[in-house]
C-alpha cells in the first residue's frame, strides 16, 4: 500500500468516526427524552413514532438528496450529512426507550408510586435503570446502522470513508472501494462488539 | 380511641359503573380492619383511596383527620405503608436497598438507614447477614413477601395497607406469614387495613371485619360476631369454613 493511500485512509476514517459520534450524540440526546415523553403522554405516541418511522423508510441516498435544498439544515457538506444520520438513528433509540420503560412490571411501578416517589424519582431510580439494557440495545443498533449509512454522506460532500467508495465506483477501481468499505466494516464490528459487551455487563 | 382513617360516604365510579357505593367506615388506632369480599366487591378500590392512589368520586376519605385530597400526595404516601400481592420489589435493588427505599427518599443518613434495615429484617424473620445483599430474584415467594412487609414498615408509617399480600404463596408459607403478621401487630401496635377474600384469614387477623358486596358495606363485625352473622353474604363466606373431610364422598355416594 502506498503511503499516500494509508494517510488518506487514516484521515477519512477519522472524519467518518467524527460524523458517527456527533450524529449519535445528537440522536441520543433527542430520542431518549422523546422516548420518555411518549411514555408519559400516550397521545403523542403515534405522531412521534410515526415521524421516526417515516424517516426510516426514506431511502438513505434520497434523504441526503432531499436535504440539500432545505435552508439552515441543508446544503452541501457535513452539517447536512449529520442531520440525515440523526434522522436515521432516531427510531431504534426512540422505540427501545419507550418499550424499555413501558416494560417495567406494573407492580414495581405501583409500589414505587405508593411509596411516595415523585415522577422524577420513579423515572430515574426505577424506570431508567430497569430500561437501561433495552435502551442500550437500541443505541447499539442505531450506531451500527449509522456507521454504514455514513458512507453515503460523501455523496453530498460530507466526507468520511464514503469518499473512497464513490471515487472507486466512478473510476471502476476495486482497491478504492475496499479502502472505504473495509475500514467502515471494521468500525461497525468494533462498535457492535463494544456496545454488546456493555449491554451484557449491565446489572439487571 | 381515635379514627386514623375515616371513609365518609366515599364513592368511586368509572363511567356509569359504581365500584364503591357511599362507604362510611372508621378505622381506629391500633386495630386491624379487614375488608372482606368477593372479587369485584370494591375492597381494593377502598384500600387505594386511603393512600391517594385513587380519590373518591363523591364523599371523602380522611387520614389523621385530613382529607386525602388536601394532603400533599407524596407526604401522604410516605406516611402509609403498602404491601401488595405481587409485592413489587425493585429487581435492581438488593434486599437492604429495597427496605431502605422510603428512608432514602426521606434523606435519612446512611448509618441510620443501615441500623433500621437490619432491625426490620430481623423483625420479619430474615437474618440480615444472610439476606441483606441478595437480590429479589434470589428469594423464595415467602421471603420476598417478608421483604415487602419490612419495606412497608421502613419509615415507621402510621397506617399499613395490605392488598391480599399472602394470596400468591403456598398455604404452609401463608400460615407462617399470617403468624408473623400477628406477632408484628402485637409488637408494633400499628393500625392496618387488610384486604382479603379468604374468610379464614379475615377471622384470624381482624380486629373487625368489614364485609363488602357489590361496592356496598354489608356488615361490620368483630370476628366473633361475624361467626354468628345471619346475612346471606356472610353465610356464603362462612360456608367456606364448613366443608369437612368425607363430605365429598357423601355427595357422590352410589345408590346401590
Amino acid at each position: 500500500m502506498n503511503p499516500g493511500l494509508a494517510a488518506e485512509i487514516a484521515q477519512l476514517t477519522l472524519e467518518h468516526l467524527t460524523l458517527v459520534l456527533v450524529s449519535m450524540a445528537i440522536a441520543i440526546a433527542v430520542a431518549v427524552p422523546a422516548g420518555i415523553l411518549i411514555t408519559r403522554c400516550a397521545a403523542w405516541r403515534p405522531w412521534v413514532l410515526g415521524f421516526a418511522n417515516v424517516m426510516q423508510t426514506i431511502p438513505s441516498l434520497a434523504l441526503f438528496g432531499f436535504l440539500i435544498p432545505v435552508p439552515l439544515i441543508g446544503g452541501i457538506g457535513k452539517r447536512t450529512a449529520i442531520v440525515a444520520l440523526v434522522l436515521y438513528a432516531l427510531l431504534p433509540i426512540l422505540r427501545n426507550t419507550m418499550v424499555g420503560i413501558l416494560g417495567v412490571d406494573a407492580a414495581v411501578r405501583e409500589s414505587a408510586v405508593a411509596m411516595g416517589m415523585t415522577g422524577r424519582q420513579l423515572l430515574w431510580r426505577v424506570e431508567m435503570p430497569l430500561a437501561a439494557r433495552t435502551i442500550l440495545a437500541g443505541i447499539r443498533v442505531a450506531t451500527v446502522t449509522t456507521i454504514g449509512t455514513a458512507t453515503i454522506a460523501a455523496a453530498i460532500g460530507g466526507g468520511g470513508l464514503g469518499v473512497f467508495i464513490f471515487r472507486g465506483i466512478a473510476s471502476v477501481d476495486a482497491t478504492q472501494i475496499l479502502a472505504g468499505a473495509v475500514p467502515a466494516a471494521c468500525i461497525a464490528l468494533a462498535a457492535d462488539g463494544a456496545l454488546g459487551l456493555l449491554e451484557r455487563r449491565w446489572r439487571q | 380511641m381515635s379514627a386514623v382513617v375515616e371513609f365518609r360516604a366515599a364513592s368511586y365510579r368509572i363511567g356509569a359503573r359504581e365500584i364503591l357505593k357511599s362507604l362510611t367506615l372508621s378505622v381506629e388506632a391500633g386495630e386491624t380492619l379487614v375488608l372482606l369480599g368477593r372479587s369485584g366487591s370494591g375492597k381494593t378500590t377502598a384500600l387505594k383511596m386511603v393512600n391517594g392512589l385513587l380519590f373518591p368520586s363523591a364523599g371523602e376519605v380522611l387520614v389523621d383527620g385530613t382529607a386525602t385530597t388536601a394532603w400533599e400526595p407524596v407526604r401522604l404516601k410516605r406516611r402509609i405503608g403498602y404491601v401488595i400481592q405481587e409485592i413489587g420489589l425493585f429487581p435492581h435493588y438488593t434486599v437492604a436497598e429495597n427496605v431502605g427505599v422510603v428512608p432514602r427518599l426521606e434523606n435519612w443518613d446512611a448509618p441510620r438507614i443501615r441500623t433500621r434495615v437490619d432491625m426490620l429484617l430481623r423483625q420479619v424473620g430474615l437474618d440480615p447477614e444472610q439476606f441483606a445483599a441478595r437480590y429479589p430474584a434470589q428469594l423464595s415467594g415467602g421471603q420476598r413477601q417478608r421483604v415487602g412487609v419490612a419495606r412497608a414498615l421502613a419509615a415507621d408509617p402510621s397506617v399499613l395497607l395490605f392488598d391480599e399480600p399472602f394470596g400468591a404463596v403456598d398455604p404452609v408459607t401463608r400460615l407462617d406469614l399470617q403468624k408473623q403478621f400477628l406477632a408484628l401487630r402485637r409488637d408494633l401496635g400499628k393500625t392496618a387495613i387488610f384486604v382479603t377474600h379468604d374468610v379464614r384469614e379475615a377471622l384470624m387477623l381482624a380486629s373487625r371485619i368489614a364485609l363488602l358486596r357489590d361496592g356496598a358495606l354489608e356488615l361490620l363485625a368483630t370476628p366473633r360476631q361475624f361467626l354468628d352473622a345471619t346475612g346471606v353474604e356472610a353465610r356464603a363466606f362462612l360456608a367456606c369454613l364448613d366443608w369437612k373431610v368425607g363430605q365429598a364422598s357423601g355427595l357422590s355416594q352410589d345408590p346401590q
